[in-house]
């Protein structure tokens, strides 16, 4: 009927001409899950997608559904979806049922879109390699002993496997950028604000935020655009009109012309395998009439003992709301009221998220919160800074997404400061709250590997216009795993 | 291993600040991992960050308010469906007042 990579434009003409239903595109992709390998979905919604793909066919026939009607696409298990179970990969939220939607689950539906299931991630977000899931690891559809990044890595899988043509998932601190370098999708984390936070299962609040992976920029750009938009329920939501977004709704992206593009020292200065890749990269663009530089984001070090100090703080913050009293686990034997406080969250949370909120403790904690906390806080401006510097002479930014390719389940678990250095290249820009996307630029070792090109803020239109420009010319983003079919 | 000595991780205090308990093996390790954390932390110490202003928001934006006025109002038996334990209308927990 139709292959399993098809993107989600292609598959919205597919629906219109009529080559298939809805219904037809949604069976597909369910019995494709059905034989998922990488254990990508936490739940899946057979039966809702499968009304909703139907009432989307009702529609279409009567000539009121929108372009996108009938895609189907798949959510990260971090946005709460009304009486569907929402478990932030968490024994927490085992059986959590969240009486409302996601801000961004109800324009996904607005549009049509047919959602097949809730993918697999790390415990509430806090990983790099997806083996802190309640729900058992995510493996790479590359390999199955090698991981598919984290902590969207069940989303990551899922596209790269053929199982959705896109999902959703969120970047705090590289949790879409990563796990698409390691599994060979398209991955955008927007600009802090430009998506809706209401109903996204917090981690980091300053930090969280909410983006597509998807097989290339301008479903990326469709996605982004039926996401984002201002949401009075957020209180950082950001209130914009940006014009180009109605056409990246409609996957109509401009081909950005004679840009200068940065290339950060410091993100190339490591022995980085991604090396040789981004040169592809950079011959490419330079073909294309942008003009590549060399230069400093002198900070660039100080990202990762920064970060981990916010984002600890933040989720020991937000992570105390957990009680086992208003909902979430509760633990059977408790004494006292304490007591069913600490048994609840000491049953509930695993040793990851256990190590983050100690963490995030110990910087807040009385006589260490100036050395710690504002200590970070102030090196965020620091990052933030060389980036605004770097725009008043450049007009983005490309450099690696990651260290190198998949490494092997396992490998990095029992050290957490060196699963830490994994988000070297995707934390600074977090911090700042600038867009950034990787997208597949070559293999390291037969392993896909991404470039990632940041933008300044709320400029999403040019680092996807300029990948859309890129993948004209390249096929990487259409390279599967050869075992799949 | 980098020398932690002088980071005084008092465990148990921290643990029931975040309302968390660890059994012994745990706690081994935990130590040890909160050290090598701490320890990749306090890199941030070397660099110099006089007169600079601390970000809390990435944006730089101030807080929205939006006007007291009441917009929706709370289902109780919605919002206590997902509660583990209740009753009347009540969150049930252990016994506080002897």
């Amino acid at each position: 009927m139709t292959k399993p990579f098809t993107t989600v434009h292609d598959l919205a003409s597919g629906l219109a001409a009529g080559a298939y239903s809805s219904v037809e595109l949604t069976k597909h992709f369910l019995e494709r899950i059905a034989q998922d390998q990488n254990n990508a979905f936490v739940t899946l919604t057979t039966d809702s997608a499968l009304a909703s793909a139907a009432k989307q066919d009702r529609a279409r026939r009567n000539g009121d559904a929108g372009w996108l009607a009938g895609v189907p696409m798949a959510h990260k298990d971090i946005f709460c979806t009304k009486d569907i179970r929402t478990t932030a990969g968490s024994r927490m939220l085992a059986d959590f049922i969240a009486p409302y939607n996601a801000t961004i689950v109800n324009r996904i539906n607005t549009q049509g879109m047919v959602m097949l299931g809730k993918t697999n991630m790390d415990e509430f977000a806090m990983g790099s390699s997806n083996e802190n899931s309640y729900f058992g690891p995510v493996t790479n559809p590359w390999g199955e002993a090698l991981v598919p990044g984290g902590s969207s890595g069940g989303s990551a899988a899922a596209v790269a496997a053929g199982l959705t043509p896109a999902a959703t998932g969120t970047d705090t601190g590289g949790s879409i950028r990563q796990p698409a370098s390691l599994c060979g999708i398209t991955g955008l984390k927007p600009t802090y604000g430009r998506v809706s936070r209401y109903g996204m299962i917090a981690f980091a609040s300053s930090l969280d935020q909410a983006g597509p992976m998807t097989h290339d920029a301008i479903d990326a750009a469709i996605l982004l655009a039926a996401m984002a938009g201002f949401d009075e329920r957020d209180s950082t939501s950001a209130d914009r009109e940006d014009a180009w977004m109605a056409d990246a709704l409609q996957g109509k992206l401009s081909r950005p012309a004679g840009l200068k593009i940065g290339l950060p020292r410091q993100y190339f200065d490591h022995a980085n395998e991604s090396a040789a890749p981004l040169e592809g990269v950079r011959h490419c663009l330079e073909a294309q009439g942008h003009t590549c530089v060399d230069i400093d984001l002198p900070h660039t070090d100080a990202a990762i003992p920064a970060y981990y100090v916010i984002a600890g703080a933040e989720a020991s913050t937000n992570l105390s709301r957990y009680d086992g009293v208003r909902f979430g686990h509760r633990s059977d034997e408790s004494e006292s009221l304490e007591d069913l406080y600490q048994r609840s969250r000491s049953e509930g949370f695993g040793a990851e998220v256990k190590r983050r909120i100690l963490t995030g403790t110990y910087a807040l904690s009385v006589g260490y919160y100036d050395a710690y906390y504002l200590k970070a806080q102030k090196i965020r401006r620091l990052i933030a800074n060389d980036f605004t510097r770097a725009f008043t002479t450049v007009d983005v930014l490309l450099a690696p997404t990651t260290l190198g390719g998949a490494f092997a389940q396992g490998s990095l678990t029992k050290d957490p400061v060196a699963m830490y250095q994994q988000d070297k290249f995707t934390v600074p820009v977090s911090l700042a709250g600038l867009p950034a996307l990787s997208m597949p630029c070559g293999f390291v070792a037969n392993l896909p590997v991404g470039a990632q090109l940041i933008g300044p803020a709320f400029r999403e239109d040019l680092i996807l216009g300029l990948a859309d420009a890129y993948q004209a010319e390249t096929d990487w983003h259409q390279t599967h795993p050869e075992q799949i079919v | 291993m980098a020398d932690s000595s002088d980071h005084n991780i008092d465990l148990v205090h921290l643990a029931r600040l975040a309302r968390l308990s660890l059994d012994r093996d745990d706690q081994r390790a935990t130590t040890s991992d909160l050290e090598n954390i701490i320890d990749m932390i306090d890199s941030m110490q070397k660099i110099d960050t006089s007169d600079v202003a601390p970000m809390a928001n990435p944006l730089d934006a101030n807080q929205r308010l939006r006007a007291d006025r009441v917009t929706e109002e709370v289902d109780r038996n919605q919002f206590q469906a997902s509660a583990p334990s209740t009753q009347d209308g009540y969150y049930l927990v252990p016994r506080v007042i002897e």
